[in-house]
C-alpha cells in the first residue's frame, strides 16, 4: 500500500465511521423528542422510560460522532493539505456555519441530558428538539461542502489559480440540494431501520414487550416514511448527477458506450477491459428516462470520457447496485408495514413482520455506506471535480500507511466498544426502565 | 472583517485553553488523586463538567475552522509539518471524549469502568501536553519547509526542549485551572480543602514549569526573554499576572471561590496575551527567518467577509446559550446546596 492509497483509505475509513455515528446522533433525537412528547401529553411513564433509554444512546453516539468529526476536521489538512490550501477559503462557508449549528447542538444536549426535573418541562423538551434540528442543519451544511467537491462553484479557475471567490455561491452549488436531501432521508431511514430492528428483535425474544413495542413503533414509522420518500430524492439525485457528472453516472451504471435509448443495467459484472457487463439485466431506454426524463435521450458513456478520467467502474457500479437494492428492500418492508397499520391490523401481531424488520436492521446503514462510496469513488480521480486531482492533493509526508493502521485500530476498537455498550444498554432495559413507576434516578 | 476574524480566532483559542483546559485538568487532577478519593473527585467532576464538556470542546473546532477557511496556508503548513503531534493530540481527544461518555452512560457499572477511567485520565494528560507542543513548535522557528529528510521535516520541527517544556507548562496550567474551578463545585468542606491544596500544588508546578520554559528557551536559543520583556504590553501583562498571583495565594487561604476563578482565568489570559502579542501578526515562525502571518496569509476579501459574518451571527446564538447553560447549572446547584 503506498501513501496515496493509505491516505485515501484512512479518509474513507474515518468518514465511513463518522457517517454512521453522525446519522444516529442526528436522527435519534427526533425519536427521543417524539416519545418525550407522547409522555408529556399522555403521562404514560413507559414513554418516559423509552425517552430516557434513547437519550443514553444519543449521548453515546453524539460523543463518538463529535470526536470522529473533530478528527475529520484535522484530517482534511493532515491528509489533503494541497486541497485545503485552495479549497478551504472557497467551500469553508458551510463549515463555519456548521460550527455554529454543532455548537448549539452540544449546548442543547447539555440542557437536555442534565436538565431532567430541573427546567420547565416544555423548555426541556424543546432543548431535545433543538438537538435534532441543529444536528440536521449541521448535516445539511456538511453535505453542502461535500457537494461543492462534486459541483465546484463560486470561483474562477484561471491558469491554475483560484480567483473571484464567492463563498456563498460555493455553498449553494448545483449539487447541494439534491445531495443534502438524499443524505438526510437516508439518515432517517437508516437510523429508523436500525433502531426498529433492535427493538423488534427484543419483542421477538419476548423481553419487555411493552417497552420495546412502543419504541419500535416510533422508530418504524420514521424509517418507513423515509424509505418511501427516498426513491423520489434518488430520482432527483440521478438526474443531477447525469447532468453534472456524466462520468460518475456512467460508472454507476457501468455504461461503457454512449447511446440513445440507453438501457438500465441491473446487477452484472462489469468487465473494464472489454468494456462490457456480463450477466446483467437490461431494461431498454430506462437509463435515458432516469437521467433525462426521455426514453430516447442520449446518455454519455465512458467512451466519451478520457481514460485517465474514468472513475473505478466496478466499485462504483457494485456500490450503486447495493444501495438501490437495499433501498428497494426497505421500500417493500415499509409498504407492508403501512398496509398492516391501515388495512391489516392482524399482521402487526405476526412474527414475520417483526422478523423482516430484524433482517433490515443493518440495511439502511449498508445503503448509506454504499451510497457514500458511489458519491466519493464515483468522483475519482478528482478531489475537486474537473479541477484538482486527488493524487495532487495528498500530503507530502511519507509513512501515512502507519497512520492508516493506527486509525484503523482506533476505529475498530471504538466500534466494538460502542456495540458492546449498546448491548449492555439493551440488556439492562428491564432493570432500568421497565418499571411502570420508575423512580427518577439522580443525576447519574 | 479580517480583524473580526482574528479576534474570534484568538478568543476561541483562549476559551479553549480556559474551558477545555479546565476540562482536561479535571482528568489530570483525577490521575493525581489518591485512590481513596478518586471516586469523590469523579463525582464532583461529573457534576461540574458533565453538562458543558461537549460545548467546551467546540472552541477547538471553531479555531480550526477559522484557520482552514481564513488562513489556509497556516492551517496546511501546520498540518504537514506538525502531523505527528497533531495525530497524537487527536487520538487523545478521541480517547478522552469517548471514555468520558462511556463511563457516564454505560448501563452496567463493573470492571469496564476501571478501563474507561484509565483511558480518560491518561488521555487528559496527553492531549494538553501535545497541544502545548504544537503551540510551542509554531513559534520556535524549527519548522523547516525546505528539509529534505524525514526527521528534519516531520520530527525535529516539533521535538525540542522548548516545545516539550511548553507541553508540561500547558498540562500544569490545565491542572491548576481545574482545581481552582472544582473548589466551587464541591458539596462538603473536606473536598473543598482537598481542591484548595491541589490548587496550591498545581500552581507551584505551573510556576516551575514556566521557569523551565525559560530555561529551555535559553538552551534552544529562542529569544523568549526579549519576546516577553521587550515590549510594554508584555511587561504589563506579566506584572498584572504576578500581582494577581499574590492575591490568589492570599485568597486560597481565605476562600472566595468566584474571585479565585476570575484570577486564575485572568492569569492564563495574560500569559496567552504576552506570548501572542509580540509575534502578532506572525503566527507560525519558520526555520531561517520565514514566517506565516495572519495579515499576509489571510484568505481573499469575500472569504473573510463571509467568515466574519458567519462568526458574528454564530456568536449571537452561541454566547447567550453557553452562558445560560453554565449559569443555570450553577444556579441549580446552589439552590440544591441550600
Amino acid at each position: 500500500m503506498n501513501d496515496f492509497i493509505a491516505a485515501r483509505s484512512q479518509m474513507a475509513l474515518s468518514l465511513g465511521f463518522h457517517i454512521v455515528f453522525s446519522c444516529i446522533g442526528m436522527v435519534m433525537p427526533f425519536f427521543m423528542a417524539v416519545s418525550h412528547f407522547i409522555w408529556l401529553r399522555t403521562g404514560n411513564v413507559m414513554y418516559k422510560n423509552v425517552t430516557r433509554a434513547w437519550s443514553k444512546g444519543v449521548a453515546i453516539f453524539f460523543a463518538t460522532g463529535a470526536v470522529s468529526g473533530t478528527v475529520l476536521s484535522f484530517e482534511l489538512g493532515l491528509l489533503w493539505p494541497e486541497f485545503m490550501k485552495h479549497a478551504g477559503p472557497i467551500f469553508g462557508m458551510p463549515f463555519s456555519l456548521e460550527g455554529t449549528a454543532f455548537f448549539i447542538e452540544a449546548i442543547a444536549l447539555g440542557f437536555y441530558l442534565y436538565g431532567w426535573d430541573r427546567f420547565n418541562k416544555w423548555f426541556h423538551w424543546g432543548t431535545g428538539v433543538l438537538v435534532g434540528v441543529s444536528g440536521l442543519v449541521s448535516g445539511i451544511l456538511v453535505v453542502a461542502a461535500n457537494a461543492w467537491m462534486n459541483s465546484p462553484a463560486g470561483f474562477d479557475y484561471i491558469n491554475g489559480q483560484y480567483l473571484n471567490i464567492h463563498p456563498i455561491q460555493a455553498m449553494f452549488n448545483d449539487a447541494w440540494f439534491s445531495q443534502a436531501l438524499h443524505m438526510c432521508i437516508a439518515a432517517f431511514a437508516a437510523t429508523g431501520f436500525a433502531v426498529a430492528g433492535v427493538h423488534a428483535l427484543m419483542i421477538l425474544r419476548g423481553s419487555h414487550v411493552q417497552f420495546h413495542g412502543k419504541a419500535f413503533r416510533i422508530a418504524a414509522v420514521f424509517a418507513c416514511v423515509a424509505a418511501l420518500l427516498q426513491p423520489l430524492s434518488g430520482d432527483i439525485s440521478a438526474k443531477d448527477v447525469g447532468r453534472r457528472q456524466p462520468a460518475k453516472l456512467a460508472a454507476m451504471e457501468a455504461h461503457f458506450k454512449t447511446e440513445k435509448r440507453a438501457p438500465l443495467i441491473i446487477g452484472g459484472i462489469p468487465d473494464e477491459k472489454n468494456k462490457t457487463v456480463h450477466f446483467a439485466i437490461e431494461i431498454p431506454g430506462m437509463l435515458s428516462f432516469m437521467a433525462h426524463d426521455d426514453f430516447n435521450a442520449e446518455v454519455t458513456g465512458l467512451d466519451q470520457i478520457k481514460p485517465e478520467d474514468h472513475p473505478p467502474v466496478a466499485v462504483t457500479h457494485y456500490a450503486f447496485q447495493v444501495m438501490v437494492g437495499l433501498g428497494m428492500l426497505m421500500l417493500a418492508i415499509s409498504l407492508l408495514y403501512f398496509i398492516a397499520v391501515w388495512k391489516k391490523k392482524q399482521w402487526l401481531q405476526k412474527q414475520w413482520l417483526l422478523k423482516l424488520f430484524v433482517l433490515a436492521t443493518p440495511a439502511g446503514f449498508l445503503a448509506v455506506e454504499a451510497g457514500w462510496t458511489v458519491t466519493e469513488v464515483g468522483r475519482q480521480p478528482w478531489i475537486i471535480n474537473g479541477i484538482m486531482r486527488t493524487a495532487d492533493a495528498v500530503t507530502p509526508m511519507p509513512g501515512i500507511v502507519y497512520s492508516f493502521y493506527l486509525f484503523t485500530a482506533v476505529y475498530l476498537s471504538l466500534a466494538v466498544i460502542v456495540t458492546f455498550m449498546l448491548y449492555r444498554q439493551i440488556r439492562m432495559v428491564g432493570k432500568l426502565y421497565d418499571l411502570p413507576a420508575m423512580p427518577v434516578p439522580s443525576s447519574h | 472583517m479580517l480583524y473580526v476574524v482574528i479576534i474570534f480566532l484568538w478568543t476561541s483559542i483562549l476559551l479553549y485553553l480556559l474551558l477545555g483546559g479546565a476540562d482536561f485538568g479535571a482528568g489530570i487532577i483525577e490521575l493525581f488523586t489518591s485512590r481513596d478519593n478518586q471516586d469523590r473527585t469523579r463525582r464532583t467532576m461529573y457534576r461540574a463538567i458533565g453538562p458543558i464538556w461537549e460545548a467546551n470542546h467546540m472552541w477547538l473546532i471553531i479555531a480550526i475552522v477559522i484557520l482552514f477557511v481564513g488562513f489556509p496556508e497556516i492551517y496546511t503548513t501546520m498540518s504537514i509539518y506538525l502531523h505527528i503531534p497533531l495525530v497524537i493530540m487527536l487520538l487523545g481527544i478521541v480517547a478522552r471524549g469517548t471514555a468520558f461518555s462511556f463511563r457516564n452512560y454505560d448501563a452496567v457499572v463493573d470492571d469496564m469502568q476501571v478501563i474507561y477511567n484509565r483511558i480518560f485520565m491518561y488521555a487528559s494528560c496527553v492531549t494538553p501536553f501535545f497541544l502545548g507542543i504544537i503551540a510551542g513548535s509554531a513559534v520556535a522557528g524549527r519548522i523547516d519547509t525546505h528539509a529534505t529528510n524525514f526527521l528534519d521535516a516531520y520530527v525535529f520541527s516539533w521535538l525540542h526542549w522548548f516545545s516539550v517544556a511548553i507541553g508540561f507548562f500547558t498540562v500544569a496550567i490545565c491542572g491548576f485551572l481545574a482545581s481552582v474551578y472544582l473548589i466551587g463545585e464541591t458539596d462538603n468542606e473536606t473536598d473543598r480543602q482537598r481542591f484548595i491544596s491541589k490548587a496550591r500544588t498545581t500552581n507551584i508546578l505551573a510556576v516551575i514549569a514556566g521557569a523551565l520554559v525559560f530555561v529551555a528557551a535559553q538552551v534552544e536559543h529562542i529569544p523568549l526573554m526579549d519576546w516577553i520583556f521587550g515590549n510594554p504590553v508584555g511587561i504589563t501583562a506579566i506584572v498584572l499576572a504576578s500581582l494577581s498571583l499574590v492575591l490568589l495565594w492570599y485568597l486560597l487561604f481565605h476562600g472566595k471561590t468566584k474571585i479565585l476563578r476570575v484570577l486564575a482565568g485572568f492569569q492564563v489570559t495574560m500569559i496567552l496575551l504576552t506570548t501572542t502579542y509580540r509575534h502578532y501578526p506572525k503566527i507560525v515562525l519558520l526555520k531561517g527567518g520565514g514566517y506565516l502571518s495572519l495579515l499576509e496569509h489571510a484568505g481573499n476579501e469575500h472569504t473573510m467577509a463571509a467568515l466574519g459574518w458567519a462568526l458574528l451571527l454564530g456568536s449571537v446564538f452561541i454566547l447567550p446559550a453557553v452562558f445560560y447553560l453554565i449559569y443555570s447549572f450553577q444556579k441549580k446547584k446552589a439552590s440544591v446546596a441550600h
